[in-house]
């Protein structure tokens, strides 16, 4: 056996970090389907999971392969599995699936440019609003976004923690840009990486119902042969996790489904506030836009324009009270992201009559720091 | 004083979720029997409950899981069995057993069933095929035979119906046996074997839908338990290609396939864990 934390300075890509973060927070079983450009996360956890006691298994199709994860998560263990856009498109029922069963899984999508099969080997960030809303009917997810291979390893780990306290899928919303790119990764100390892991029931079986929160709207997860004996369904169902057709059990079902993300945005949001003390115009920008942004920042205070950015990194729950406040006090925002205009709605909706112009292209490409300083001269006119 | 100790109702009912009960099935539905076979070969392997799972897809058959008081998973349509593949790559110990239909199992799902075939991913997959979709109303399925009637084929099929024996045998599977709800003891005892053999098993089991397939095929419910009883010859080992579900020529039951060949988590244990012990692995019955 080999240890589950390479402890070190590594040379490696995004996807291999973020196969990396995955085996460091604990993930013991990857079901997986080839598609560039996220192959390598598959093909760097195949070879590291027998290698820690762990199971990887290629599936038919991303279908298959997200199903997998969930069955597997039943079991007990953390499970993880990782495509790009039309792999991304074909998991979103099972995304479903797995929010209204509160199964703990990781979803990493290094982002492509589409629709359809579009440029493969070319970065975009134009999945994030279907990282939002891709599976019918209301639900709340948690996606992050990673700018570095660094933050590949530091962001899967954060992934699993909140798959686990709050029993449900949670979303990492890579690119090819960052996905493919080599960086310096620091691996820490197994003792210093925090792992969290999904809450167990205690007592009586005969008493236990599945679905009874905890006061955090999280119930405790049994593993398939604990014996409790669950029922596990898509179907609307109650405490005890029976299908029940009715109004009133969707809306408690539907309530507390939200109510556990949306009650706990202190424990998932994490932002980064660069700059933003002084400043008059505010960047929104995350993922490896987020670096196009930083030395927009510097340009920009350079010509004597006051900028800040502030980087999502939890882009899902979006960081509505931290977007609302800087309305109050900057002139105008600037959202970058590699897409026709996504999250920048977003921006907009928070904004209220605070100028707010959204920076993107097609997809293909990084976004030049030159487009994002016209686009503060232009909210600035 | 010493409470006397309740008497169960029925023989199987600590394997019911009797707080369910009653079932959605229609009468004349053959699930039921189809699920009470079930219970009865998990019973008989002596095996305490936790050591098994059930997975189901959508549809009449796919209620199974929430009718059985064990670890038991109602999925998405058509993917029981990738769920289930997780499950038992994950948890190699445990007896996983797929419950789903026709339409489940062999339309939407078909790829993942001749995927798990071909990997001989060590599970259970019992088929309620009822030659038609059920809960949806009684449309054409991929059993349904060529020229019945259905909701979406008024004039008749003109589409020829899946051999599935054949197709499990050509994909792969290691235990392939096909009976009707009718013949409960047989099923019973096929089901308990294939639970105790390592690897795929596939058993098919013809099952009335009067409400849905008899009603619009001019075919009364006891007319098709006289077709299980009458029209059916029980010849195991028979040819697969013999296998094709026709009433007026005779259908053929019986086990078909029973062969060993190393299953998906084992050889992964073999070739990637070499040196960990061939532990815990323990298979039930």
């Amino acid at each position: 056996m080999k240890p589950k934390v390479l402890t070190g300075a590594h040379f490696i890509n995004g996807d291999e970090a973020c196969a990396e973060g995955a085996i460091a927070a604990g993930c013991t079983f990857f079901g997986g389907y080839p598609i560039t450009p996220a192959t390598e996360v598959a093909e760097h956890i195949a070879l590291r999971l027998p290698q820690v006691g762990g199971t990887f298994i290629q599936m038919e199709d991303e279908i298959a392969a997200m199903t997998s994860i969930l069955g597997a998560a039943w079991t007990g263990a953390k499970t993880m599995t990782a495509t790009s856009g039309p792999g991304f498109s074909l998991m979103m029922e099972t995304v479903g699936l797995a929010v209204v069963t509160e199964t703990p899984c990781v979803v990493v999508n290094v982002q492509r440019a589409g629709p359809s099969t579009g440029l493969p080997t070319q970065g975009a960030q134009a999945d994030m609003m279907q990282a939002r809303w891709g599976s019918h009917g209301d639900y709340e997810i948690i996606a992050v976004a990673p700018a570095s291979p660094q933050e590949m390893f530091d962001l899967t780990i954060t992934a699993f923690n909140l798959a686990e306290t709050f029993r449900t899928p949670v979303f990492i919303m890579s690119d090819e840009i960052v996905g493919h790119m080599s960086e310096k990764v620091i691996i820490p100390e197994a003792s210093k990486i925090k792992t969290l892991a999904r809450p167990k029931p205690a007592g009586s079986p005969k008493r236990f119902k599945p679905y009874r929160p905890g006061p955090d709207g999280v119930a405790p997860m049994p593993a398939i042969g604990d014996g409790y004996n669950v029922h596990v369904t898509g179907l609307t169902h109650d405490e005890r996790g029976y299908p029940v057709m009715s109004v009133d059990t969707q809306k408690q079902m539907i309530g507390r489904l939200l109510g556990k993300i949306r009650n706990n945005l202190d424990r998932i949001l994490i932002t980064e506030a660069h700059r933003l003390e002084d400043a008059e115009v505010a960047i929104v920008s995350y993922g490896v836009s987020a670096r196009t942004s930083y030395t927009a920042v510097e340009q920009a205070r350079q010509m004597g324009i006051k900028a800040g950015l502030l980087r999502l990194i939890t882009v899902w729950p979006f960081a509505e009270d931290q977007i609302r406040r800087l309305a109050g006090r900057v002139k105008g925002f600037v959202t970058v992201e590699i897409n026709m205009g996504q999250i920048s709605r977003e921006v907009e909706r928070c904004a209220g009559t605070t100028p707010a112009v959204a920076v993107g292209h097609a997809g293909g490409a990084i976004i030049p720091p030159e487009d994002v300083i016209c686009a503060i001269e232009e909210v600035l006119r | 004083m010493t409470r006397a100790a309740k008497t169960p109702a029925h023989p199987l009912e600590d394997l019911v979720r009797m707080d369910r009960i009653p079932h959605i099935w229609c009468p004349g539905c053959g699930t039921g029997s189809v699920f009470t076979a079930c219970l009865a070969a998990i019973k008989q392997t002596g095996l305490p409950t936790t050591r098994f799972a059930m997975v189901s897809g959508i549809g009449c058959s796919g209620r199974g899981a929430g009718y059985i008081n064990i670890d038991s998973f109602h999925t998405t349509h058509g993917r029981a069995i990738p769920f289930a593949s997780g499950i038992k790559m994950a948890r190699p110990d445990l007896n996983v057993i797929v419950f789903s239909g026709d339409g489940d199992l062999f339309a939407i799902g078909g790829n993942h069933f001749i995927h798990a075939a071909r990997r001989n991913m060590d599970i259970t997959v019992i088929c309620v095929n009822n030659l038609t979709y059920g809960m949806t109303g009684g449309q054409v399925a991929a059993t349904t035979p060529h020229r019945a009637k259905s909701s979406t084929t008024a004039a008749g099929n003109p589409e020829t119906p899946f051999n599935l024996p054949l197709l499990a045998h050509a994909a792969g599977a290691t235990f392939i046996a096909r009976w009707t709800m009718l013949h409960a003891r047989d099923l019973a005892d096929t089901i308990h074997e294939a639970l105790g053999h390592r690897g795929f098993a596939f058993i098919e089991v013809l099952s009335p839908c009067p409400v849905n397939y008899g009603r619009r095929n001019r075919e009364k419910s006891l007319e098709t338990l006289q077709n299980y009883q009458n029209h059916t010859i029980v010849k195991n080992q028979a040819g697969l290609d013999e296998l094709d579900v026709d009433f007026a020529k005779g259908v053929v039951l019986g086990k078909f396939v029973h062969k060993d060949r190393p299953t998906c988590d084992e050889m992964y244990r073999k070739m990637y864990w070499p040196k960990t012990e061939p532990e815990a692995v323990k298979k039930a019955v």
